[in-house]
């Protein structure tokens, strides 16, 4: 075999503090109660910085900054606003090779996804909404739009950087003020992105970072200033919030899970459905809201599709994420290495047949070879639950009909995917499925200008495009 | 048809047709995923050895002549002069009038000899023109042919001829390998290099070989991908294996090795062999020899310190 060299991005370019506070008011600060907690880089296990964790007196300053900020920022032309946004945009794209291999220390994917995927998205959000800024009278929602005011914004551990993205940059093109947690095991690029802010000069409290765990994000989410809730995570800790949030009078947008389906019909170009189908599922380890993690296969073309997937499962190279040939990463953290585990296990108790390539995985940190199970039915636990990793389960079908019952006998519906030569086939099933985003023969793409979103339990609300402009209009 | 096909002459074209299409925008990026693949130090010097091993070394000009084609086949015996460990090329690759200067040249080297008959490079020629070429050819010393297909017939559907064609210059070519050029460039779509790729496999094509070098589109990335993807699956059909060639275009060696990548993550070691895998390039070889200098001298040498052919 041609075995690549290592070829590893220098994790010099990042220049890692021993420990971070919270950034309140346009300056970094110590958390006054609730103390700090580590984040550690889950290829190696190894300590990267101490965090603050933010307790509820930090969380009032920050949304009183917030608060403050609002007035001022509010009311900017929107042309004053882009301008600080394009600048932000700039200066991402300026520091992206920071921010990328600051992204995969801290988060364990790899740097090829960091860096050709995340930051060029990240940039291109605040480039995209950084235009909408001074054209709101002219997106379809009254001639005079208003922003809410103050939004607080909880992010997931899977694209820490890039939900940043979504979530701020429509927030400060409307013109609100915003107080952001990034999750526990992810806090380091939002903190760096403060430190983008400041370099940009944005004015203080306009943007506010407090770090910490599920505690920190309660706080925040019932915080009785705080007029909209912006969240991406979990189904049970969206169910949680719309609980707290209701009757408050909030504004609420919830992006949650999904167990997508991606559907290959016995006429799709088999070679590139196979690329979608890794794409779908291994990309970004599985940690991804909409990967396409049930694969429906017409029983025509089943067995020849698996074989080729297989084969092409044995060349993805598992290991180093600074590795700029690594294709899969660590898994974010043990927490979610038991979690697969344990619903893995589930998958082969219940009878269906596990797959692995012969993979070696690395001693220290948080590994989970790519798994795929075949002969999974609807019945299977692994065919209905999210389980957030590189784990594929399949099913087959025999007619179009029926692969459309299976895919949206789901509680979710975030995303799918449909493989078929034949354009009436696309636009047919397309039409028929029950999810906020479909692929046809491609899957996995996210553009700045393209709504995203759920149906049933992945959420509701949109996030990018006109449409994400919304959740932030008054 | 040849023994290994078991489908009818007369099912031919419901055959190709129903091969898996090519999806244009996929296979261009996984084209473009496997380009960003980082090969360096020792795993680009082994590409680079490769690589020159694998080339076939061509000058295919109006104005060849007997000089130019011993300074050519010289050069591909020893390519650097300065470094004995330099491997020689796969093969040299002239026209078939220049053959019995080119077999003088080679002898006793172990350097094959290619020869592109069969009224290269529009192959608009009568069949026995094309036979006679190749026969000449085959004659004076060549041990591999490289012809090419009537891109006319095959996009006037005429799917009967061309095969017949190739069974009928493979069986002239005699012990001669044959690789079957499919001007991809003429062919337009990625399902009919697919289509092509598999006619030419089924009529007994040893190589397929994507261009002449003498159109605007030559060999591609995604091209390139979609030939090794239909001789991976041919052999896994029938059993036997095909060589794939890109020709025309593939000029550095950053390029070269992008190829290299594309064979390794898509059909694996057994094409990773110059009994597997071509490069038809003129200008390759020199940049890779460059490249070659550069790692063991860390120094990039001026083109004055490597032949000119």
């Amino acid at each position: 075999m041609f075995e690549y060299a290592p070829a590893p991005e220098s994790r010099s370019v990042v220049s890692l503090d021993s420990s971070y506070g919270l950034f309140i008011d346009g300056a970094f600060d110590p958390a006054r109660e609730g103390g700090t907690f580590k984040t550690v880089n889950p290829a190696s296990e190894e300590v990267l910085a101490e965090v603050a964790s933010a307790g509820p007196e930090d969380v009032d300053r920050a949304v009183a900054a917030a608060r403050r900020a609002f007035g001022q920022w509010s009311a900017l032309p929107g042309s004053e606003r882009a301008k600080y946004l394009f600048r932000i945009a700039r200066i991402i794209q300026e520091r992206s090779r920071e921010l990328a291999v600051l992204e995969s220390l801290d988060n364990g994917k790899p740097i090829r996804e960091s860096r050709d995927v995340d930051l060029p998205l990240v940039a291109a959000h605040f480039f995209y909404y950084a235009g909408w800024a001074d054209k709101l009278a002219y997106a379809g929602f009254g001639p005079d739009p208003r922003p809410i005011g103050v939004a607080g914004q909880v992010i997931p551990w899977n694209f820490p950087l890039l939900m940043l993205a979504w979530k701020i940059a429509p927030a400060l093109a409307t013109g609100n003020t915003v107080v952001l947690k990034p999750a526990e095991t992810t806090p380091l690029s939002a903190l760096f992105f403060a430190d983008v802010c400041r370099q940009a000069e944005l004015p203080p409290g306009v943007v506010n970072i407090v770090t910490g765990a599920g505690d920190t994000g309660a706080y925040l989410v019932a915080h009785p200033d705080v007029d909209k809730v912006a969240f991406t995570g979990s189904t049970e800790v969206g169910r949680e919030i719309a609980r707290t949030v209701a009757g408050t009078g909030k504004r609420l947008s919830l992006e949650l899970g999904g167990k997508a389906a991606n559907i290959v019909f016995d006429d799709a170009p088999i070679d590139q459905a196979v690329e979608g189908i890794v794409n779908g599922i291994f990309f970004n380890q599985g940690h991804v809201c909409c990967a396409g993690s049930r694969l429906l296969v017409q029983e025509s073309v089943a067995q020849e599709l698996l074989e080729s997937l297989k084969r092409r499962m044995s060349t993805l190279r598992l290991g180093d994420p600074l590795d700029k040939n690594t294709d899969i990463g660590a898994i974010n953290s043990a927490a979610q290495l038991a979690r697969i585990t344990e619903l893995t296990e589930i998958g082969g108790q219940e009878g269906a047949e596990r797959w692995s390539p012969a993979c070696e995985l690395p001693d220290r940190g948080f590994w989970f070879a790519p798994t795929i199970f075949t002969g999974v039915t609807q019945a299977h636990r692994i065919a209905r639950e999210e389980i957030f990793g590189p784990v594929l389960s399949v099913l087959t079908f025999r007619t179009p009909a029926e692969a459309i019952e299976k895919a949206n006998n789901t509680p979710y519906g975030l995303s799918a995917g449909v493989w078929t030569e034949k354009g009436s086939q696309i636009l047919a099933v397309a039409d028929k499925l029950r999810a906020g985003v479909v692929w046809a023969n491609t899957f996995n793409k996210f553009d700045p200008a393209s709504p995203f979103g759920g149906y049933k339990e992945s959420g509701y609300g949109r996030e990018g495009g006109r449409h994400g402009l919304e959740a932030y209009l008054a | 048809m040849t023994a290994t096909a078991p489908i009818g002459l007369s099912d031919l074209r419901s055959f190709l047709h129903g091969l898996p299409g090519v999806d244009k925008v996929g296979v261009e990026a996984r084209a473009a995923a496997l380009g960003t693949r980082s090969v360096k130090t020792s795993s680009k010097a082994k590409a680079i050895d490769l690589a020159i091993r694998m080339v076939d070394l061509t000058t295919l000009e109006g104005a060849d002549t007997p000089g130019k084609v011993r300074a050519l086949c010289a050069k591909g015996r020893r390519p650097d002069p300065a470094d004995p460990s330099c491997p020689p090329v796969a093969a040299i690759c002239v026209y078939p009038a220049m053959v019995p200067v080119a077999a003088a040249a080679l002898a006793g080297s172990g350097v094959h000899l290619a020869s592109v008959a069969t009224a290269f490079p529009s192959g608009q020629a009568p069949l026995e023109v094309k036979l006679a070429d190749t026969r000449a050819a085959v004659a004076a010393g060549a041990d591999e042919v490289d012809m090419v297909i009537s891109r006319g017939a095959f996009l006037a559907g005429d799917y009967a001829k061309v095969f017949d064609e190739i069974v009928a210059v493979k069986e002239a070519c005699g012990g001669a390998h044959l690789k079957v050029i499919l001007e991809t460039g003429e062919l337009a779509t990625y399902d009919n290099v697919r289509r092509a790729s598999w006619l030419a496999m089924l009529a007994g094509a040893d190589f397929i070989k994507t261009s002449t070098g003498k159109v605007a589109v030559n060999a591609t990335l995604p091209i390139t991908l979609v030939m090794l993807e239909a001789v991976r699956d041919f052999r896994e059909r029938y059993g036997r294996q095909i060589g794939v060639k890109p020709a025309g275009g593939i000029k550095n060696t950053k390029d070269a090795i992008k190829y290299l990548v594309l064979i390794n993550e898509t059909v694996g070691d057994d094409w990773l062999s110059p009994d597997w895998f071509r490069f038809g390039a003129s200008s390759l070889l020199n940049d890779l020899l460059m490249q070659r200098t550069k790692l063991t001298t860390g120094h990039y040498a001026g083109p004055d310190y490597f032949t000119l052919d």
